[in-house]
């Protein structure tokens, strides 16, 4: 089996606080994970330490292959990210966006242009191309937002909570851009605060006071706590969090 | 207490705003839902007097937003949806200075922003930007209540919230409403739709359906049913193409299928279909609509 995620007792700790305690989890090639918790559980710690971002206190790591101490930029070669709050730049055209987030991903010259063009047709975005991202309607851009993301064919993408905000319909057009991503053999690792995208994915993880609490495909995790949905799956391990997002 | 007939907002070439008609009671618990763009910000700010409507008239607790901008900003708390207090006080610094502003003190009016005020309490010290997510939403909703306002207007005060602290602000509101505070809200999800008294259904500057939670849901009109199966990406694909579908969405661990006519014998036909396509093993149940259900109608009209 091909994990693209494995982490060993990942911890952080920033001075006497620990924002991540002791996480081991494996996420496998193409796996569309769910990754929640509450605000201040740890999650965007941990997503910093798996994106080659932080350097963990102690435990270990390794993504795609790469190991989180001392690989960190073969790791940011080898992911993706998107959030809803930072994406793509609004004064920019969509074509420049692809042009620029393609040369920061490592893609030139002729197989650049070949990526956008293949990348506008997928999204019908081919009328677009000299378009303002800031005059794109929202479902527009997160679209687009997400295919850049992949344009190198990543082996993960980091998804930091990528639809608030967005029309309930577009969302679920993205998460079938998720779905075709996956099938394609990248993997998914979705930050989220709508419970019924939980169920989406193909497992999840809760972090509650910066460990993991329950890990499971979404049934499972139901069946195991007697809940009739994600949402007081959540409920039910969130409320026992001691810290509050201080 | 809240009117709006026929209100508009243009920005340039933008519509912000088409024909808003509505009304929001004395104590009453009121959502605007929608996804970004709709529309919930402008009419907010219409509402607390930053803007002008391009045309139309709206009254705030009996007063006209175009005239009687002094009177109508003493009765109203307003909540922004980007923080919006001085990052550089601190929290009980920022409080005194929204009363003083007021021309009222925290003591005349501490028992309102109590309940709120001793979560952060421990935190008075701490410059408002050195605060968390929660706790800043917190301190914001004590500053728009702190001159004991008869309306409040709180734009969406839960977005990127995680799911627990949702629920307790909706909470604290409830709370305020039973101490007779008339609340208007914005949010973007529509699973909170059920937490207020009535709301308005926005998307692309219009008010899709304005009515309590329960009559929208009762207004669906289409034979709706839950379908689960092994292969749900492929069912989801499959069913698409089926003659009797109306609509499909994914939804959590099911799928939403509406079909096209309640006629007799419907159900066993899709029945029949599902299995001729292989999925032998799909559960299939009559189910009742969500709110989420009704947007996706109402949107797709």
């Amino acid at each position: 089996m091909n994990n693209v995620i494995e982490t060993n007792q990942l911890t952080k700790r920033f001075g006497s606080f620990t924002a991540v305690n002791s996480i081991s989890f494996s996420v496998g090639r193409g796996e569309i994970f769910g990754f929640l918790g509450a605000n201040g559980a740890g999650k965007t710690t941990a997503m910093r330490m798996l994106c080659g971002l932080s350097v963990p206190t102690s435990g270990t790591a390794r993504v795609a292959g790469f190991n989180v101490y001392n690989e960190q930029e073969k790791i940011k070669k080898s992911i993706g990210y998107m959030s809803q709050k930072f994406s793509l730049y609004a004064d920019l055209r969509v074509w420049e966006n692809i042009r620029l987030f393609g040369g920061i991903y490592g893609i030139h010259g002729k197989r650049l242009t070949e990526k956008t063009d293949e990348l506008l047709d997928i999204l019908d975005l081919r009328g677009e191309r000299n378009t303002m991202v800031a005059s794109l309607p929202l479902g527009w851009k997160q679209k687009l937002a997400f295919s850049v993301a992949i344009i190198h064919e990543p082996a993960i993408v980091f998804l930091d909570e990528p639809t608030g905000g967005v029309d309930p319909a577009t969302r679920r057009q993205f998460w079938e851009l998720i779905y075709q991503a996956s099938a394609r053999g990248i993997t998914a690792f979705v930050t989220t605060h709508y419970m019924d995208e939980a169920e989406y994915c193909n497992r999840v993880s809760v972090m509650v006071d910066g460990k993991i609490e329950a890990l499971d495909a979404p049934l499972a995790l139901r069946q195991k706590y007697g809940a009739a949905n994600m949402n007081e799956v959540f409920h039910g391990l969130a409320r026992k969090a001691q810290r509050s997002d201080e | 207490m809240v009117i709006c007939r026929n209100i508009n907002k243009t920005y340039g070439e933008v519509v912000a705003l088409r024909d808003i008609n509505l009304h929001v009671r004395k104590g009453e618990l009121f959502g605007l839902i929608g996804p970004d763009g709709a529309g919930k910000t402008s009419l907010f700010r219409i509402l607390v007097t930053l803007i002008l409507p391009d045309s139309g008239q709206a009254r705030v607790n009996g007063l006209d937003v175009t005239t009687s901008l002094k009177e109508i900003r003493r009765s109203v708390g307003y909540m922004p949806g980007r923080f919006s207090l001085y990052q550089d006080l601190s929290v009980e610094e920022n409080l005194k200075f929204f009363a003083t502003v007021f021309n009222t003190s925290v003591e005349a009016n501490y028992e309102l922003i109590r309940d709120i005020y001793v979560q952060i309490e421990p935190f008075r010290k701490r410059r408002a930007g050195k605060l968390s997510g929660g706790m800043k939403q917190k301190l914001a909703l004590c500053c728009a209540l702190i001159h004991s306002p008869e309306i409040l207007f709180l734009d969406e005060p839960t977005t990127g919230v995680d799911p627990v602290s949702r629920v307790e602000f909706w909470d604290m509101l409830d709370r305020l409403r039973q101490r007779g505070i008339t609340i208007m809200v914005s949010t973007p999800y529509m699973d909170e739709a059920s937490r207020c008294n009535r709301i308005a259904l926005m998307r692309d500057g219009r008010a899709l359906s304005v009515d309590t939670p329960e009559n929208i849901r009762a207004s669906f009109s289409r034979p709706l049913y839950a379908l689960r199966s092994a292969g749900m990406y492929a069912l989801l694909n499959d069913l698409r193409g089926y003659e009797g579908a109306h609509s499909c969405y994914a939804f959590g661990d099911a799928h939403h299928l509406t079909l096209g006519s309640e006629a007799d014998g419907a159900e066993a036909e899709l029945r029949s279909w599902l299995d001729r396509k292989g999925y032998a093993d799909a559960q299939l149940s009559r189910i009742e609509p969500c709110i989420e259900d009704c947007f996706m109608e109402l949107a797709r009209q």
